[in-house]
């Protein structure tokens, strides 16, 4: 699968539900059956000395965290290898590691938490932290990045920031995954393009180059995802942005917007891009060498590697009037418990920590790490294909932290459909959408009271 | 009394079984409780969650009244609009495939009935597609229906048909590719239970009607249909049913697209309830819907009753 996010229309099915939720409730099961056996030991743990200096050192009494995440994809080995690194070297403290769906994931841990059984830590996305946050699924970290002395210098400034609602920070950002320009370097090699267009006058001319190399069709602009995170960028890259300043209104109607989406269609209008393109086949067809270009998730380039294709990536063209990326974010956060326990708490932050600090390893699973110092070492530069994509971390943009900003971008998502495909024009499916988004939008502040 | 009538009473019983009503209640008692359970107090439990702005993680469950139940009514909230564009998509899938769903079946069990060599092969290769999952046909036929790079459009254009018909993203075409897909899949289920029913009606009626100079359409029409009557009631009502809860199929094979014209009722209660956590709209929702299917079960059950005289 090459989804990667929370709101896929995918892998709902029940039977799927049903496993994960039977594997996670045994996982509980025996997490709750480990027990603490030493706990008297060291007193109950509740020395303020040792448990309270939010997640730099822990010297209690030995206990079992559960992780749940949802890397299912080549991530996921990734990940778990660095667990086991963290049980190796914190004797006392246990991790498992639970993987589930994004879509399960989200909809599971909410109704986890609730009832008492939630996993101890996890992995969100950016864009749905205010979310989980004002629905209190997860905990405020702020003493985490105070005391471990993480500030807003190690990180990407818009990453940092975009952790943050209600003035507390609620996620410890992981790593971006910005959307990436991949091209195939035969095809381009064929039709004399030497140099990787990224401008909006070279990338015209390389696809009019591609064409008359018998190229018909070099660039499929998909119909479904990822249409709405080139969307996205292209908006960003004219100037216009999704939201008003306070969310309370859609703008992604403006002008910027009709003629970000305006381009995507004349992909297809122009005959770069056959119609119709379904989800995956623009992917699978790129896998295939029918088409030369295509922009998707750095997390390609794990499944790439794998093949024999001729392919590189670069940061995606410059087709506005600035530079602009969709990222997404993976932050960690800690869960909500119904009976709060000081020593999971602060084994939670001193897992996430080591995590963060770690996260060298997390990149090579196909990942722009969120911290500066790690993000320029030697050995991040290393990494051919995420290095070049970091380039783009000054310039990438997120959607804004609003509780329940998914039920609009979700129509954001439909007019990208409607109007790649020709049902409606990008002007009328835009409006539209606004519209109905901004009702969304007023019914979702009465309910999460902003 | 006629003899023979009289010889058919195998036994009397002298008096009601021990226990009378309280063991017939003991007996039904497990299914009782689970029903009660799992059917009874979810379903009284949805009416008063649609009566709130219901979040299950939220601490304010605001009574909202009829609020949920008149935005469903109003097409120019997001919730009605939705809504009833969705009742829409599941009517229409309805419209089209139960009537296939009712006699395709029919005539393959009709065929699967006769004795031919292989005819235990055949009627399990028409039931075979309904072992799989939704999420298996799902994918299977994504790949299979790609408008770009699908199977089913390569063969077609070798034998002529117009090039790269959008059998996911267009309409009607979207339609088309989903009622085809949900018959392949379901048409063995109805068959093997119309299979049953055949094999039900005594063949001696058959042979009468021969006797009585009854041609092949005529013991048809006169012997196989009657026969059928509570098999054909059983069939409609739940393909009738079923296409209404069509979800998995638009899911997994559309993703509701063009725009949202595929998404189906189901399909959008559950983004409602699970996605967007606006669970009072989404029960809402199911009850407007489910209503619709107890006019409709009803409206199937009257139109098949037994008519007098």
């Amino acid at each position: 699968m090459t989804d990667e996010h929370p709101f896929e229309r995918r892998s709902l099915s029940r039977r799927r539900f049903v496993m994960s939720a039977a594997g996670a409730g045994a996982s509980l099961w025996l997490a709750g059956c480990g027990g603490s056996s030493t706990e008297e030991a060291t007193g109950g743990g509740g020395d303020e000395t040792t448990a309270g200096d939010g997640g730099k050192t822990y010297t209690g009494p030995k206990v079992d965290l559960a992780f749940w995440n949802g890397f299912t994809g080549g991530d996921g080995p990734f990940m778990r290898e660095m667990v086991s690194q963290f049980n190796s070297e914190n004797k006392n403290i246990n991790v498992k590691m639970v993987v589930q769906q994004w879509a399960d994931y989200y909809q599971k841990v909410p109704t986890a938490v609730a009832s008492g059984r939630g996993p101890d830590v996890g992995v969100m996305h950016v864009d749905t932290l205010a979310t989980n946050a004002a629905r209190n699924v997860i905990l405020p970290l702020d003493d985490v990045a105070e005391s471990l002395q993480l500030e807003e210098g190690d990180f990407a400034q818009t990453i940092w920031d975009a952790g943050i609602y209600k003035d507390q920070r609620y996620g410890i950002p992981l790593d971006m995954h910005p959307l990436g320009f991949y091209y195939n370097t035969a095809h381009l090699e064929k039709a004399g393009v030497s140099e990787v267009p990224m401008t909006r006058e070279a990338h015209d001319e390389a696809l009019e180059k591609l064409k008359g190399a018998g190229f018909e069709q070099p660039f499929w602009q998909s119909s479904t995802w990822p249409a709405h995170l080139m969307f996205m960028s292209l908006l960003w890259q004219f100037g216009g942005d999704l939201y008003n300043e306070d969310a309370s209104q859609a703008t992604w109607n403006s002008e910027a917007g009709v003629e970000a989406l305006t381009w995507q269609r004349n992909l297809v209008e122009d005959g770069y891009s056959p119609p119709n393109v379904a989800s995956d086949a623009d992917y699978i067809a790129f896998k295939n060498e029918k088409n030369s270009f295509h922009w998707d998730g750095i997390w390609q380039t794990q499944d790439l590697a794998k093949t024999s294709l001729p392919w590189a990536v670069a940061p995606l063209p410059q087709i506005g009037d600035q530079k602009a990326a969709w990222a997404g974010s993976h932050n960690l956060v800690i869960m909500r418990q119904k009976s709060a326990d000081e020593n999971k708490l602060q084994a939670g932050k001193v897992f996430l920590n080591w995590i963060s600090e770690h996260s060298i390893d997390w990149a090579k699973a196909g990942q722009v790490p969120a911290r500066n110092s790690v993000r320029e070492s030697a050995e991040f530069e290393a990494l051919e294909h995420q290095s070049i994509l970091a380039e783009q971390v000054d310039y990438v943009k997120f959607p804004p932290a609003v509780p329940g900003i998914g039920d609009a971008q979700a129509e954001m998502e439909a007019a990208v459909n409607r109007a790649v495909l020709g049902k409606q024009s990008p002007r009328e499916a835009l409006d539209q959408a606004a519209s109905k988004s901004d009702k969304l939008l007023e019914d979702n502040k009465k309910k999460y009271g902003e | 009394m006629p003899p023979l009538a009289r010889a058919s009473r195998v036994r009397t019983p002298r008096r009601a079984p021990v226990g009378g009503g309280a063991l017939a209640y003991l007996f039904l008692a497990p299914y009782l409780i689970l029903f009660t359970f799992f059917v009874v107090f979810p379903a009284v439990y949805g009416v008063w969650v649609s009566f709130h702005s219901w979040d299950l993680l939220l601490p304010n469950k605001p009574w909202v009244g009829l609020d949920n139940y008149r935005n469903l009514l109003d097409t120019s909230t997001p919730a009605g609009g939705d809504f009833w564009q969705a009742m829409k998509a599941t009517g229409i899938f309805s419209v089209f495939s139960v009537p296939l769903l009712v006699v395709l079946p029919l005539a393959v069990a009709l065929i699967l009935n006769q004795k031919f060599r292989g005819r235990n092969f055949f009627r399990a290769v028409y039931f075979a597609p309904y072992v799989l999952g939704v999420a298996v046909i799902g994918v299977l036929w994504t790949l299979l229906l790609d408008p770009n790079i699908g199977v089913v459009n390569f063969y077609l254009e070798k034998v002529g048909a117009p090039q790269n018909i959008a059998w996911t993203t267009s309409l009607p075409w979207a339609w088309v590719a989903l009622v085809g897909v949900t018959v392949w899949w379901t048409l063995g289920y109805n068959a093997v239970i119309y299979l049953a029913g055949l094999q039900d009606i005594p063949g001696e009626l058959y042979e009468a009607a021969k006797v009585d100079g009854a041609s092949r359409w005529g013991r048809f029409r006169h012997v196989t249909i009657p026969g059928l009557r509570p098999v054909l009631v059983f069939v409609v009502t739940i393909t009738i049913l079923a296409s209404a809860n069509m979800f998995g199929q638009a899911w997994l094979i559309t993703g509701g697209a063009p725009g949202n014209e595929t998404r189906t009722a189901i399909m959008l209660i559950a983004q409602e309830g699970l996605q967007n956590f606006r669970l009072g709209s989404a029960a809402a929702m199911s009850f407007v819907l489910a209503v619709f299917l107890m006019v409709v079960s009803l409206a199937t059950f009257f139109a098949f009753r037994e008519r007098k005289g």
